[in-house]
């Protein structure tokens, strides 16, 4: 399906930018990716800011956050800086980590460039350990296929496990279908069942184990594994977390979706 | 937050934390490598799976070699000089007849509104104050700093948009990490090119609290957009002018390039110096990737340096302006005895001036100026012409000759503006935004007087020495 032909259908009408008004929100949406990717291309798409933006790491310092609705549905979409892994202790690592574990957006679409896929990929899947609502958006179609690449979004939707929609942020193509994804993934109406990597049996036992113990300190929790990874690491923030009794406050918190946590997070990012 | 669990701290936190070190003991040293390691195969599968590569593999070939080329070690950094110099020179050669257009133009609305105030007999001092005052502030502003801007700043949105900068940070890397700095800092110092309040936010990109002040503090060692009118006034008249006026703006762009790489110089030299006495500390290592070569979009470039870098300049330096240029109106028109306030504070000042290769009126100049640097070079016209107003002069060979035949300005002198002008303290502006990013009185303080206490050594020690070889007056 071309997008061009898509503008005009009433799929695409529903959109509506709401700008910076983000007052009453059904639900929250973080935009990951690698610098570079057209994450705020996308943000500037859907929302109607122009928030300004360049070519180098960690440029999306400021107000980060916007509104848009379709579908009926109001969304508030988080804008996290680009970073190439959540691995280090950066503080744009740190604060596009702790939103998407933290802030527990309704859905994270992580934009990667179609002409450096292998690369980007490298984030998606560490997105994957953390949460399984994941929208993967392949980004900069167009330049791809200026280059000659094609990317078998189809292939990589069954491989990741989790809906994958080839975009053209800057033009609107792919866009309905972007939203439709998210919309599913994010009310639940698509279910996921997202790659993880395994490691060595002695890992993977180690992680196991722990998965327990931090299922028992915090019960409910929706990431055990990944915390478990993160606690074999040594993560100061994890372990932190687990200790003031963070990580059981988020379960508490899951039902009832803090709205306003997710603003704090973003706006400790901005600072 | 209301929440109930909030105090309650899992009895068995630690238990977990103890039990985790001790998981880890048991693993494999490289177990972390391996975890990486997997997952990057992972992608590596997966991706390769999904791409397929059609023929054209040339053009990325081609960017290669233009990666190769603009990063490599001998030519990386000559091929910066030469696309700064090109810059520079647009803007310069670009600037001077819609400056003098504009300028025309709005001192053209002044002359009719003074002579419509006059001729309804509104008294002197309020013609004077509303409109040779703040009036003719704004309009020296707007005429000398929106055409430069207008062509500066779509070219630098350019490079930015080419993907040129990453490259240019990776170039200079070596240099800023061998000072104790953060690579990235080649980038914040670049954004200072344009606005170094715009520059010291732009510091957020660097992680470690250290590096982030050594170039929120060095920021202001190049040269913002508000003090290019200065320097290339200079350049024009003191360098541009020994030329032959097919090559003057050559001419006159080389001298910018060369204050340029000279302000780079002390960024680095200051960074190193923070770095080895009060802000001591490891560099930390970065991995910049180069993203890919984008033909730059057109409409997005006019939009951000037009509308967010343009305007919002110019917004603000209006509004630094206007106040300054009643300030300005009220020294050089208030009169103690038969002296204006203005020669009476130029004349106290006139001993540490000349001390440092200037005079009174020149640091008279900076002190009104600290608003915005914008407005200096008419407020120094201003102040030597004494003619209680904020002076346009027909043309630059009018500023030369009031400037060496009338007020005795020798070399030494433009080589010495030049340098203050580079390393003077921040605008107003700047300063309040490092206390806002750095939320702490002392580094704004210690922003402001670095870069001062760092202009009057370097114009003493240079004026002293053209004494001592008996150059300059």
């Amino acid at each position: 399906m071309s997008g061009h032909d898509c503008e005009s259908c009433p799929v695409a009408a529903e959109l509506a930018p709401m700008g910076m008004q983000v007052g009453a929100i059904d639900r929250v949406i973080a935009l990951a990716g690698n610098p570079n990717t057209g994450k705020s291309t996308l943000f500037n798409a859907l929302t109607g800011l122009h928030q300004h933006t360049g070519n180098w790491p960690g440029k999306t310092v400021t107000r980060a956050e916007g509104g848009f609705a379709w579908n009926d549905v109001r969304y508030k979409i988080v804008d996290l800086p680009g970073t190439y892994s959540l691995l280090s202790a950066s503080q744009d690592e740190e604060v596009a980590r702790d939103f998407i574990l933290f802030g527990q957006p309704h859905a994270v679409i992580v934009v990667t460039d179609a002409s450096a896929l292998e690369r980007n990929l490298n984030l998606a899947l560490q997105v994957l350990e953390i949460t399984d609502r994941v929208v993967v958006a392949v980004n900069l179609m167009d330049e791809a296929r200026r280059k000659g690449i094609d990317v078998d979004t189809r292939s990589l939707s069954r491989d990741l496990g989790v809906p994958v929609v080839p975009i053209v942020a800057r033009t609107g193509e792919g866009m309905p279908a972007l939203l439709s994804a998210v919309d599913g993934v994010s009310s639940g109406a698509i279910s996921t069942s997202p790659l993880r990597v395994t490691g060595t049996p002695e890992f993977e036992h180690a992680v196991r184990e722990l998965m327990t113990q931090v299922e028992a300190a915090a019960p409910g929790v929706p990431n055990s594994r990944w915390l478990a990874i993160r606690l074999l690491d040594g993560d100061a923030r994890v372990e932190q977390a687990l200790r003031t009794g963070e990580l059981a406050r988020m379960v508490s918190r899951q039902q009832q979706r803090d709205v306003r946590f997710s603003k704090q997070i973003a706006l400790q990012g901005a600072q | 937050m209301s929440d109930r669990v909030i105090e309650t701290v899992p009895p068995d936190a630690d238990a977990v934390l103890a039990r985790a070190r001790e998981l880890r003991r048991q693993l494999s040293g490289g177990f972390r490598e391996e975890a990486v390691k997997s997952l990057y195969a992972e992608a590596e599968r997966v991706a390769r799976r999904a791409v397929s590569q059609g023929g054209d593999m040339r053009a990325i070939a081609f960017e290669q070699r233009i990666d190769r080329l603009v990063t490599s070690p001998w030519f990386g950094l000559p091929i910066m000089l030469v696309l700064l110099a090109i810059v520079f020179w647009l803007t310069i050669a670009g600037a001077n007849v819609p400056s003098a257009l504009l300028a025309q133009g709005l001192f053209w609305i002044e002359a009719q509104a003074v002579t419509l105030f006059d001729a309804a007999g509104v008294p002197w001092w309020i013609t004077g104050f509303l409109w040779h005052g703040v009036y003719r502030g704004l309009a020296w502003v707007v005429s000398v700093m929106l055409p430069p801007m207008a062509i500066f700043f779509p070219l630098f949105t350019v490079f930015e948009d080419l993907g040129y900068l990453p490259r240019v940070a990776f170039n200079l890397d070596f240099l800023f990490r061998r000072a104790g700095a953060h690579g990235k800092q080649a980038l914040t110092m670049a954004m200072g090119f344009g606005c170094n309040a715009a520059g010291v936010i732009a510091t957020r990109i660097i992680d470690s609290p250290r590096e982030r002040l050594v170039a929120i503090l060095t920021n202001n060692f190049v040269p913002c957009n508000g003090r290019f009118p200065t320097l290339i006034m200079l350049g024009t008249i003191f360098v541009g002018a020994s030329f032959a006026p097919a090559f003057a703006s050559v001419a006159a762009a080389g001298a910018v390039v060369g204050v340029v790489i000279l302000g780079i110089g002390f960024t680095l030299l200051m960074s190193w110096l923070l770095s080895r006495t009060i802000l001591r500390g490891e560099a930390s290592a970065f991995t910049l990737e180069l993203p890919p070569y984008r033909r730059p979009n057109i409409g997005r470039i006019f939009y951000t340096s037009l509308i967010d870098r343009t305007l919002f300049v110019l917004y603000r330096a209006m509004w630094t302006a206007a106040p300054a240029g009643a300030v300005i109106w009220l020294l050089a028109n208030i009169r103690w005895g038969d002296r204006t306030l203005a020669a009476i504070s130029a004349g106290w000042l006139d001993p540490l001036g000349h001390a440092i290769g200037l005079d009174g009126v020149i640091l008279l100049t900076y002190v009104i100026a600290i608003p915005a640097n914008e407005i200096v070079v008419p407020t120094l016209v201003m102040a030597y012409m004494g003619t209680g107003m904020m002076t346009e002069m027909e043309g630059l060979g009018d500023l030369r000759r009031l400037l060496v035949d009338q007020q005795g300005w020798t070399t030494l002198t433009a080589v010495n503006l030049m340098l203050f002008s580079l390393l003077h303290n921040p605008c107003a502006t700047t300063i309040l935004t490092i206390y806002k990013e750095t939320l702490s009185a002392k580094w704004a303080t210690v922003g402001a007087l670095l870069p001062l206490g760092t202009a009057f050594l370097v114009c003493f020690l240079t004026a002293t020495l053209a004494r001592a070889f008996g150059w300059g007056g």
